[in-house]
């Protein structure tokens, strides 16, 4: 068997087709006519059947080899590789009958190609058509159809260029051209690996020199960069984005934009581990890279070059297979996965639900409007934030999804055109979602449409430290980002609530008391509150941190060195502080307490006001949703 | 882009999505020549790091020299080892070595048992593991991303479909996701790629001036050495190009026929 030989080259395919059509049996003479059974082994097994006085099936012979237990005669017999002259190839599933769909739709989706069989004496089936159906779903654009059982329709040409002609006209309607149909015995070996002589009229190849046909895919360097983050890395002192290129090349020095979103930045390295370095990395390579200019990036968003971004909207079109347990319906959340970003969704319209089979038209009453298992559906659905994505038919791997309903992945899409606006940097996405409350309205209710809970970034530290700064670009990141966010500093809270305070530390406690008690009040509203103030005491701000529910507090130590901050001196307070024009100046004549467990500390003097900010949004992005502010 | 290449690149991204999608994830280390690329694709895919435990399940009957290679590089790579042991069944003193049970017993006290307890200690919810399709018939129907039920179950007549690498990440509490960055890969392609990378495996694998090597490790009673003289990895890939038998030939316990082994088996315990 050739399973060790050393291999350069593999192409998977997947066997599809009706039941009782004939796989079985093909993989069975295929494995036996390339020579790929172990020696001794089909001669085994019809001596079994012999004694056993049944006749020898080719179709239990893959079975047979599988159960084989006696691990000591022959290598990996469950094997189901095997080799032409060209090339070694993997069947991705061997045939089975349960659950086929979800077996079958598992390997053709990483499948390059694919056989389909069709039993010349039925002619075409329902589900001779629903997985040609399917596979055009699935991306797959090398097919084969395999009229077999030529034996039992006396090796007829003219009922092969019937169904032929039949059925290539039902693969066009779904968009596929097959390379080739072959007439093939599967039973008794006819043009499977030899042409054999029944049917002097075939002029066409075999089936192994329709597969030595096939091209093995070429990841698509040529076309557009995508590169969807998978994760950030901080291991060491360098952040990584980590992610595999699905189209295009990415090279050090380009400029990427990362979408939802419309950040920028430029690739400052490209980083492997291990591996010769270059300075180009391309589709199919699962690579990392850094950036020049910090910006904040999660898992989700996907890289692209400015002069072809993909789209960036909250609802596509889409068709659809579904494979769950329960039907798809109107009215319910799913979850929606493309490359590496999830969302929830939901369906906004069903255009139609198709019978696969037929492709005509499911008629339901407008009520029932649902889409049922194996059934395929054009839909549109809406997402609760807006996503990245192609068209399926440009640029494959940004241009399908799976949705997931509870625990179970149960259907997968592709993405059509329906005339979406293509973006201008710098543009702005509203979504339009609206969730609706019955009776009172609660925290929950409220989380859940600001897609976040309220909670608290309390900013501490000396005056010129940053805080101002680092709050307002915070204030204007989250806001981008579509969350409730609003900043409180002295400018909005001393001239108003507490314009009768001085800086006594009774009144600074006064102060803090009152920020604090306000702070809770836009929480409980909803926001994410940032305040900007120095709040020198430690008991102070632990009085806040009381009052506000455990894991929406985030102490933020603005951490400068005091001759940084009176260097900075923004208002000039410092040289006031030092002529003794301002009296109990923290720092200079009033003490500050730094906190003792900040959850967050900025040391300003090393990090610009970004990066300052891109720490308090991945500390954020990294809370657990449940019981803490997380965005 | 090569075959081997394009294995690799597959196997890091599933990595880390295993990284990032569960929050107490752990990697079986048999100190096996599968299990010892899968811990170097991690550092391939965390760029030098192992962010996350591996779990070893000492039978404490392996072959010593295995015990020792294991501590070398847990210090050599920093790594965070996890040793599993069930010190009750252990304790208890009824095991294949010394006569008191039988195979599957032992087995599955020693492995199944073993693993289930350090699983449930540390709960953890993603198990990484260095099962190949090409080990085990049943194997060919695994998934990339496989969900176990509560009594670490498998079920293979009703799995989740996997496509275009949206793998299996939500399951409900109880349950635990086995992941198989290796499920593709062929021995071949391990010593191919362990050539490539310049891998240090334990030299158990190489011919000994008597002859023989192991070609798959496992606990020293239960495991044999197979007749070969390839002394080292390029040797062994040309042996593995013209050979008859299958990898776990050496090991004793995979001859016993018992559906219960075949359980185990599939389970991905041997
Ligand atoms: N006469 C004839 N029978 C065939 C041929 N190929 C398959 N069969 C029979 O068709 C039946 C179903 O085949 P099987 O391989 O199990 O189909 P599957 O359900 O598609 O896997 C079996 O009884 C086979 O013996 C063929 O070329 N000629
Ligand atoms: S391999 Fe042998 S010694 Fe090891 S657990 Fe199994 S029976 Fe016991």
């Amino acid at each position: 068997m050739s399973t060790n030989t050393l291999t350069n080259e593999q192409l998977k395919i997947v066997i599809v087709g009706h039941v009782d059509h004939g796989k079985s049996t093909f993989v069975g003479r295929l494995f036996h006519d390339t020579g790929s059974l172990p020696e001794g082994k089909l001669e085994q097994l019809q001596a079994i059947a012999e004694r056993r006085g049944v006749p020898f099936e080719w179709a239990n012979l893959m079975d047979a080899l599988q159960s084989e237990r006696d691990q000591n005669i022959t290598i990996d017999t469950a094997q189901i590789w095997f080799q032409t002259r060209k090339r070694q190839y993997v069947i991705i599933d061997a045939p089975g009958h349960k659950e086929f769909l979800k077996n079958m739709v598992t390997g053709a989706s990483s499948a390059q190609a694919a056989l389909l069989l069709i039993d010349a004496h039925e002619g075409v089936q329902e589900q001779s058509r629903r997985h040609g159906y399917l596979l055009s779903m699935l991306g797959i654009r090398q097919l084969a159809v395999l009229v077999n059982k030529m034996d039992l329709v006396g090796y007829s040409e003219a009922r092969f260029n019937q169904i032929e002609t039949e059925y290539r006209a039902f693969l066009k309607s779904v968009g596929l051209e097959p390379q080739g149909f072959v007439p093939i015995a599967a039973k008794h070996g006819d043009n499977i690996a030899n042409r054999g002589a029944n049917m002097p009229w075939w002029q066409g190849g075999t089936v192994t020199q329709t597969l030595d046909r096939f091209e093995v895919a070429h990841p698509a360097e040529n076309q557009p960069l995508r590169f969807p983050i998978q994760d950030v890395y901080r291991f060491d002192e360098r952040r990584i984005l980590a992610g595999r290129i699905e189209s295009g090349t990415l090279k050090v020095g380009d400029r990427l934009m990362f979408s939802p979103g419309n950040k920028s930045s430029t690739v400052k390295t490209i980083e492997r581990w291990s591996s010769l370095s270059s300075d180009v990395a391309q589709a199919g390579e699962s690579i990392g890279v850094t950036l020049t200019e910090q910006i904040f990036v999660e898992r989700g968003a996907v890289a692209a070059l400015d002069n072809a971004l993909p789209f960036e909207l909250t609802h596509f079109k889409a068709r659809l297979f579904w494979l769950g347990r329960n039907p798809l319906t109107k009215g319910k959340a799913y979850k929606v996965k493309l490359a590496t970003q999830e969302a929830e969704c939901s369906i906004e319209t069903i255009h139609r639900v198709i019978d696969s089979a037929t492709l005509e038209t499911v008629s339901r009453r407008e009520k029932e409007i649902f889409v049922g298992r194996n059934e395929v559906a054009e839909l549109t659905f809406k997402i609760k934030r807006p996503l990245a994505f192609d068209l399926h038919d440009a640029l494959p791997s940004t241009g399908r999804f799976v949705i997931v309903d509870g625990f179970e992945v149960a259907g997968g899409g592709i993405i059509v055109d329906d005339d979406y606006p293509r973006r201008t940097a710098g543009e702005n996405i509203k979504s339009d979602n609206i969730y609706w409350s019955h009776g009172k309205v609660t925290p929950a209710h409220r989380a859940n449409r600001n897609g976040h809970p309220g909670g608290v970034i309390w900013l501490t530290g000396l005056s010129g430290s940053g805080k101002s700064t680092i709050a307002s670009e915070l204030e204007r990141e989250l806001f981008n980002l579509g969350k409730q966010a609003f900043v409180l500093d002295g400018d909005n809270i001393r001239h108003g609530l507490c314009s009768d305070l001085t800086f006594s530390p009774q009144d600074r406690r006064e102060n803090i008391r009152r920020v604090s008690e306000l702070t809770k009040l836009f929480m409980e509203a909803g926001f994410i509150v940032i305040t900007a103030f120095i709040s020198p005491y430690r008991a102070d701000r632990d009085l806040a941190r009381k009052i506000i529910p455990e894991g929406r507090f985030v102490e933020t130590y603005v951490n400068a060195p005091i001759e940084i901050c009176e260097q900075r001196d923004p208002k000039g307070l410092y040289a006031k502080a030092r002529a003794q024009e301002i009296k109990e100046f923290t720092g200079v004549s009033a003490p500050y307490e730094p906190p003792l467990k900040p959850e967050i500390e900025l040391p300003t003097n090393q990090l610009t006001a970004t990066e300052c900010v891109t720490r308090i949004l991945e500390y954020l992005h990294l809370r657990d949703a449940e019981d803490s502010i997380s965005i | 882009m090569d075959h081997l290449t394009k294995l690799e690149n597959q196997s890091v991204y599933i990595l880390r999505e295993a990284f990032n999608k569960f929050e107490n994830l752990a990697m079986l280390w048999s100190i096996g020549k599968d299990s010892t690329v899968l811990l170097w694709l991690a550092r391939k895919a965390f760029f030098g790091h192992v962010p996350f435990p591996l779990v070893h399940v000492d039978t404490t009957y392996k072959i010593p020299s295995m015990i020792e290679y294991r501590d070398r590089l847990v210090s050599d790579w920093k790594l965070d080892l996890i040793v599993g042991k069930n010190e009750a069944a252990l304790a208890n003193g009824t095991t294949y070595p010394n006569g008191k049970a039988t195979r599957v017993e032992c087995c599955g006290w020693l492995k199944k048992d073993g693993l289930k307890q350090v699983l449930d200690k540390h709960h953890f919810t993603g198990v990484i593991v260095g099962v190949r399709r090409d080990e085990e018939p049943t194997r060919a129907k695994e998934r990339y991303f496989s969900p176990r039920d509560k009594n670490m179950e498998w079920n293979v007549e009703d799995q989740p479909p996997e496509l275009w690498d949206q793998f299996k990440t939500d399951f409900e509490k109880g349950t635990h996701i086995r992941i198989h960055p290796l499920l593709h890969w062929t021995e071949i392609n391990v010593w191919e790629y362990i050539e490539r990378e310049n891998i240090p495996v334990i030299p158990l694998y190489f011919a000994n001036t008597k002859g023989e090597r192991y070609r798959s490790l496992g606990c020293a009673p239960c495991t044999g050495p197979i007749k070969s003289n390839a002394k080292n990895v390029p040797e062994i890939i040309e042996e593995l190009r013209h050979t008859k038998t299958s990898e776990r030939s050496g090991r004793a316990q995979d001859k016993e026929s018992e559906d219960a082994f075949e359980k185990l088996r599939r389970d991905g315990y041997m």
